[in-house]
C-alpha cells in the first residue's frame, strides 16, 4: 500500500503502518549513525541531555558524502541499521518514533519497537543519488567535530521508505524472502 | 627502462576514484539490464527501478552513486622494466587518492585507528596490493570498497574433507547471513585455496573480474553457475525485500594450496561493484 505522511509521525500514523507499505515521508529527520550513537550512549551514561529531543524523532541511519556547491547535501543513502542494535533499544525507550536504515535487526530491537509502539523504516541501499533528491535542506545541528557522522537535521519532501518492521512485530525481511524462496 | 613519474600515478588514481563513484562499469550494467529482465516480484521490480534512477541521476549530476564511497583498494601491477620517477609509489596512490576524494566530493570514511577512530579527513590510506610483473607498463585497477557489504564477507578454513560441498554451503551461508545488510542484488567474490590471506586476496580480486565471464577452469565455471543458480533460489532479492534476483553474479578465483587446508573467502560487493582500471 502506498501513503504519505507529514511527520512527526502520530500513534494513529504508526498504527497504520504495516510491514510492506510502501511510504513517503514529509518533514524533519535526523541522522545520526555510528559515532553519534556512540557519543549519545556515553552522555545518556554521564545523565547529560542529548543533542536532540528523541521523544517523536525519526532517525535515519545515514552518513552524507560532501554537498556540491548550490546544493543540501551529497549522495544520502542509508546505511547498515544493525550496528546500531546496541543503542536503538534505549533510545525507543526515551520516545523515538521511527528508524530509517538498511538491514535486519536484533530481537531486542524489535521487542523495544513493539513495546514503545514505533516502526522501522527500510530506504533503498546504495541509492543515494536519487535519496538526495528528497532531501531539501540539511543542517549540522549536532557534533560537527565527526564530519560526515556528525548529526544532521534534515527536512525532506517525499521522502521513500519501505516498512520493515511494525508496531505489531511483523519483519517485512523474513515474510517477503520466504514468499520467494525456491530451495 | 621505461620511466612513469609518480605526478602521473598520481593523476590516474585521482581520475579512477572519482570515476569509479559516479558511472556504472559496463560489465555491471549489462548485469544489471539481464537481471531487471528475470525479476518476478513487484516490490523488486520497483528497488531495481529506483536504482537505474539512481545511476542515472548520479552521472548527469555528479552525485556518487552511493554516499559510501568506499575505501579505496587499489590493486596495482607493476612491469618489471618500469622506473617510477619522483618520488615513492605509495605516496603517488595516497596522494591520488587524496585528491580524487577531495576535489571529487567524495566521502571520507576512513579512521586512523580502528580502536581509536579518528576520521583522517581525506580517505587515505588506500589499501594497496602490489604484483611485479613482466613488462614495461603500470596496471592500475581502483575498487573503491564500501563497508555494508564488506562487513558481511567471511573467511571459512574448511578441512580437505569437506570438499566442493563444503565450499557451497560457506558462500550460501555468508550470502543468507548478509542478506539485505550487503545492499542486493550483490556480487559474490570466491577465493578458493592459498592460505588464510592468500585467499582473501583471491576473494577481492575475483569482483574486478567482469561480470558475465567465467573461469576458464571447468569445475569452477561449473560452481559459478550453481552457485548464482543457488543463491537466486534464497528469495533474498533486491534491497533483501523478496525476490529471483539476489545475485547478479558469482566469481570464483582458485590458488594452489596446502595438503591439509581448504581455505575458503567470501568477499560481498554491493549491486555496484565499483571497479576501473587504467593502464600506463
Amino acid at each position: 500500500m502506498e501513503k504519505h505522511i507529514t511527520l512527526p509521525l502520530t500513534d494513529k500514523d504508526i498504527k497504520e503502518l504495516s510491514s510492506g507499505d510502501y511510504v513517503y515521508l514529509t518533514g524533519t529527520v535526523y541522522t545520526a549513525r555510528d559515532a553519534a550513537h556512540k557519543r549519545m550512549d556515553e552522555a545518556l551514561a554521564k545523565n547529560e541531555p542529548l543533542p536532540i529531543e528523541m521523544k517523536g524523532a525519526v532517525i535515519y541511519y545515514m552518513g552524507p558524502s560532501p554537498a556540491r556547491e548550490g546544493r543540501p547535501i551529497g549522495s544520502a543513502g542509508p546505511t547498515t541499521a544493525s550496528r546500531m542494535d546496541k543503542y536503538a533499544p534505549k533510545l525507543l525507550d526515551l520516545g523515538m518514533s521511527a528508524m530509517i536504515g538498511k538491514g535486519k535487526r536484533n530481537p531486542a530491537v524489535k521487542e523495544a519497537i513493539v513495546r514503545n509502539g514505533a516502526v522501522y523504516f527500510a530506504a533503498v541501499g546504495g541509492a543515494g543519488a536519487l535519496l538526495s533528491k528528497a532531501i531539501v535542506a540539511s543542517e549540522v545541528v549536532a557534533y560537527d567535530d565527526l564530519g560526515t557522522e556528525a548529526i544532521r537535521k534534515l527536512e525532506v519532501k517525499d521522502f521513500p521508505v519501505i516498512v520493515v518492521i511494525d508496531s505489531r512485530g511483523n519483519d517485512l525481511y523474513e515474510t517477503a524472502i520466504e514468499e520467494y524462496r525456491s530451495e | 627502462m621505461r620511466e612513469i613519474s609518480t605526478e602521473k600515478i598520481t593523476e590516474t588514481i585521482s581520475s579512477l576514484c572519482i570515476r569509479a563513484n559516479h558511472y556504472l562499469a559496463p560489465d555491471m550494467k549489462n548485469a544489471f539490464c539481464d537481471a531487471v529482465a528475470k525479476e518476478r516480484s513487484e516490490l523488486g521490480k520497483k528497488i531495481l527501478g529506483q536504482l537505474e534512477d539512481n545511476l542515472k541521476i548520479a552521472e548527469e549530476d555528479m552525485i556518487p552513486i552511493c554516499q559510501d564511497t568506499g575505501m579505496a583498494v587499489v590493486f596495482i601491477k607493476v612491469g618489471q622494466e618500469v622506473h617510477i620517477t619522483g618520488g615513492s609509489l605509495e605516496d603517488a596512490i595516497n596522494e591520488g587518492v587524496r585528491k580524487g576524494y577531495t576535489e571529487g566530493f567524495l566521502r571520507k570514511s576512513v579512521v586512523s585507528d580502528p580502536i581509536e577512530r579518528k576520521n583522517t579527513g581525506d580517505n587515505t590510506p588506500a589499501v594497496i596490493h602490489y604484483s611485479i610483473v613482466p613488462g614495461d607498463k603500470l596496471e592500475i585497477t581502483v575498487a573503491p570498497k564500501g563497508f555494508g557489504s564488506e562487513n558481511m564477507s567471511r573467511v571459512f578454513m574448511l578441512k580437505p574433507a569437506d570438499g566442493i560441498e563444503g565450499v557451497k554451503n560457506a558462500v550460501l551461508t555468508a550470502v543468507k547471513d548478509a542478506g539485505p545488510n550487503a545492499c542486493p542484488p550483490m556480487v559474490v567474490g570466491v577465493g578458493i585455496g592459498g592460505t588464510f590471506e592468500k585467499c582473501a586476496i583471491l576473494a577481492k580480486k575475483a569482483l574486478t573480474r567482469e561480470a558475465g565471464s567465467h573461469s576458464e577452469i571447468g569445475w569452477v565455471k561449473d560452481l559459478e553457475e550453481e552457485l548464482l543458480e543457488k543463491i537466486n533460489k534464497t528469495g533474498i532479492g533486491p534491497g533483501g525485500l523478496g525476490g529471483a534476483v539476489t545475485a547478479f553474479a558469482v566469481n570464483v578465483l582458485t590458488y594452489p594450496t596446502h595438503i591439509a587446508g581448504l581455505p575458503v573467502a567470501v568477499n560481498i560487493c554491493c549491486h555496484v561493484n565499483r571497479h576501473v582500471s587504467a593502464v600506463l
